[in-house]
């Protein structure tokens, strides 16, 4: 199948265009909300919610005994939240870190998920075939009524986020600040914890318990890597979910025995790679870049500077001196002197070299301003 | 009891023991999360392991997977020195993608391969005792009991010859590299330890079991006791408990062993965590609410120092010049009078010689903000507490 093929089935076959909506959709709210989790140094519980989010499915479930996958999302949603503020008790009240207590609410409730799980499973006459896709999702299970739901609460977080959008950034910033102005800081940061958990529950269905966080962290941290401004973050991290979404569908649709969620991982993490790597600003690789022209401009003006101070005790600066006087300073080498050569600083005459008048200069004032070119 | 009974608690404690133990250590060292990272990333080893193997217990796949372990957390320390995201996010985003991976093997051989992602990530203690170690025809129990009975000896036999260094390195790390024990070594020495343990409790007990089996008894011995070997000790007796109890809870409701054992741990940790003596939650509110009544006692006392006018001491008056609501008025009338430091006649409040006092003492702590020395002052004075 190639790709026109495959674009062209997107929108006439019922299953891929479902599958794929919802999750561009879910990529899209993740990524977007992602960034303030990313931002608020609150990355892995979206990990913890996820898992805590399971016993609310099967207790859901136990309750009603239904399969229909929006009251199994209350349920999870529900749990998930009670995770939250208990993780937040537990860092609050006592003196157990951040890590121990997301880690323990985590395992735990997840424990607690699976033994509700394999109790529901023995029990006679339960139609509970399917929860266990909440595990490890299943997005060929979406109908078109979860992309209706997706996209309904995917805009109701638009609206709040636009709505609140000052407090939002404010708080992300600056919490003291944000309650040193009056704003009720409390309400704002159980809004958008509550937001988080919502779309962590979401994905529930599509990608799973277990690599839920990823789709909330990848875009975010790749979007953060090409940018310094909230809106903008926000912005790419919504494409890069939502695009993560789309490639990781097509992905496992062209290939056999590939479930849609890890994936749809897998995708992010490569655009996390490829931002790491390539960013402009933050990128490794233009980051070693600039490194060893830093280190190469500073040789040169260690060079330039030696020779001043050689230079300076002579009434005529461009009197020459032989190359071999450079060997007393190590940092020295042919392409610097060239370089220099042609920055018109130095002039060469076989084995001698002068200070050219603007060398002379440059040098004496190399340490009282920075020019352009080695900011 | 049958024998297997007897066998499924044996390998539950023994794992619990060997969590347990690094366990202690990574949550004081606020590593926690590694351990849930190292869980999921060394699915990939594990399958590569089993490809090569075809059998969940060798040597060979508990190494290949414990390298995936180290491989993790150096993965992890590694984006988290670029500084380009922290290291929470370096953790969430590096063991997602392993584990991915280790799912798309999985799916790309599932013809060939009998190995299952639940399987993997929730473990079946019921069937550990099916897979017996045989040498030649002599019956030696089943395989994980050796496997994770080995790794604990390891483990024991490291924390008794390495229990000073680890107990430096854990709570000073500048101390202890000035002493010449290698951070570096402790760090991943720990790691290691770490990441075998997770692996050789992984089959019997599932990755998410050995995540709980590390934290929880930790976390919950750390709410009751300062003393590391004392935590050590209460993580370990919380770890065994669970397992033979959550064994039993799962036997009485016919649901998953790895699961119930999950739970007990945390219901211990709830217990624990709302009565803990000093720190549990209970305990920790009743304190804020004390010293919330106490400071209200002394903002009341030194406004009583400062005016002598009478309609500034009348009783009525704290309710609007304070601001204080009537209860929490009353409550802190109440423990002035109880503790002797007030007079009040006619509606008309007064300081006694002994609330004058402790005023002045109190704003001399104030002013010169020496610690510790406010309870001190409070034990001479209070004969109730607030």
């Amino acid at each position: 199948m190639n790709i026109i093929e495959y674009i062209e089935l997107v929108f006439t076959d019922y299953t891929l265009r479902t599958i794929t909506l919802g999750t561009a959709i879910l990529g899209a709210v993740t990524g977007m909300l992602g960034s303030f989790a990313v931002l608020r140094k609150q990355s892995l519980l979206g990990d913890a919610i996820s898992h805590a989010a399971l016993p609310g499915i099967a207790i859901a479930f136990l309750l009603t005994g239904a399969k229909d996958s929006n009251v199994l999302l209350l349920g999870a949603l529900v749990s998930g939240l009670i995770g939250t503020f208990w993780i937040r008790g537990i860092i609050t009240k006592t003196h157990l870190k951040s890590d121990t207590a997301l880690g323990l609410i985590l395992s735990l409730f997840f424990g607690f998920g699976m033994l509700l799980l394999t109790f529901i499973q023995k029990q006679p006459n339960a139609n509970q075939a399917g929860l266990d896709k909440y595990l490890f999702g299943q997005a060929a299970t979406l109908v078109e009524s979860d992309v209706w739901m997706m996209a309904i609460v995917t805009g109701i977080c638009l609206i709040i986020l636009l709505l609140f959008w000052k407090e939002f950034k404010m708080l992300l910033f600056d919490a003291d600040f944000t309650k040193t102005l009056g704003f009720n800081t409390k309400t704002i940061d159980v809004l958008i914890t509550s937001f988080i958990v919502l779309a962590i529950v979401l994905g529930l269905q599509t990608v799973g318990v277990v690599l839920m966080s990823a789709m909330l962290l990848a875009p975010a941290a790749a979007a953060r890597q090409w940018t310094n401004s909230l809106g903008k973050m926000v912005f790419l991290s919504a494409i890069f979910g939502a695009l993560s979404g789309v490639f990781g569908t097509a992905v496992s649709a062209t290939q056999n025995n590939l479930s849609t969620g890890p994936v749809i991982v897998i995708i992010a993490s490569v655009f996390v790679l490829v931002s790491f790597i390539f960013s402009p600003s933050r990128g490794l690789l233009f980051k070693q870049i600039r490194f060893i022209k830093n280190r190469r401009d500073l040789k040169l003006n260690k060079t330039l500077a030696f020779m001043y101070n050689i230079a300076e005790t002579h009434e005529d600066i461009s009197h020459p001196h032989t190359i071999k006087i450079l060997n007393n300073f190590q940092g020295f080498t042919r392409g610097t002197l060239q370089k220099l050569v042609n920055k018109n600083y130095v002039t060469l005459e076989g084995n001698m070299w002068s200070l050219t008048k603007e060398g002379f200069k440059a040098a004496s004032n190399l340490y009282n301003h920075q020019t352009e070119e080695h900011e | 009891m049958s024998s297997a009974q007897i066998e499924i608690q044996l390998i539950a404690s023994i794992a619990a023991i060997a969590c347990a133990i690094p366990g202690t250590f990574l949550v004081l060292r606020k590593m926690a999360m590694i351990s849930d990272a190292i869980s999921h990333s060394i699915l990939p080893g594990i399958v590569i392991g089993f490809f090569i193997t075809h059998d969940l217990n060798s040597p060979l796949l508990i190494l290949l997977a414990a390298i995936t372990g180290i491989i993790t957390v150096i993965l992890v320390e590694y984006i988290q020195k670029t500084g380009l995201v922290k290291e929470d996010t370096a953790i969430g985003l590096v063991f997602p993608a392993l584990f991915s991976i280790g799912v798309i093997m999985i799916a790309k051989n599932a013809n060939d391969v009998h190995l299952d992602v639940d399987a993997v990530l929730l473990g079946e203690l019921a069937f550990a005792p099916f897979d017996r170690f045989i040498v030649p025809d002599v019956d030696l129990g089943p395989k994980s009991l050796w496997v994770i009975g080995c790794i604990l000896i390891v483990t024991i036999g490291l924390l008794f010859a390495f229990f000073k260094e680890l107990k430096v390195s854990t709570f000073d790390a500048g101390l202890a590299a000035s002493l010449g024990f290698s951070p570096a070594i402790m760090h991943y020495g720990l790691m290691s330890i770490s990441s075998i343990t997770t692996v050789g409790a992984f089959d019997a007990v599932g990755a998410i079991l050995v995540v709980a089996l590390m934290i929880a008894p930790a976390a919950t011995a750390y709410l009751l006791t300062n003393n590391l070997k004392r935590m050590l000790a209460y993580a370990i007796s919380f770890g065994v408990f669970s397992a033979i109890s959550g064994y039993w809870v799962a036997h009485w409701l016919d649901a998953s062993i790895s699961g119930s054992i999950t739970t007990m741990l945390g219901l211990i940790f709830l217990l624990v965590y709302l009565f803990a003596p000093s720190r549990g939650i209970i305990a920790v509110l009743y304190r804020e609410k004390q010293q919330r009544t106490e400071v209200s006692l002394l903002t009341f006392l030194l406004h009583l120092k400062n005016h002598n006018e009478e309609e500034e001491r009348h009783v009525n008056h704290l309710n609007e010049h304070i601001n204080w609501q009537k209860v929490r008025s009353k409550t802190v009338l109440e423990l002035a009078l109880k503790n002797n430091m007030i007079l009040i006649e006619n509606n008309i409040v007064s300081l006694t010689e002994k609330g004058d006092d402790f005023t002045s003492q109190a704003i001399d702590y104030i002013i010169t903000n020496e610690d510790a020395e406010i309870e001190h002052m409070k034990d001479d004075f209070f004969l109730f507490r607030g």
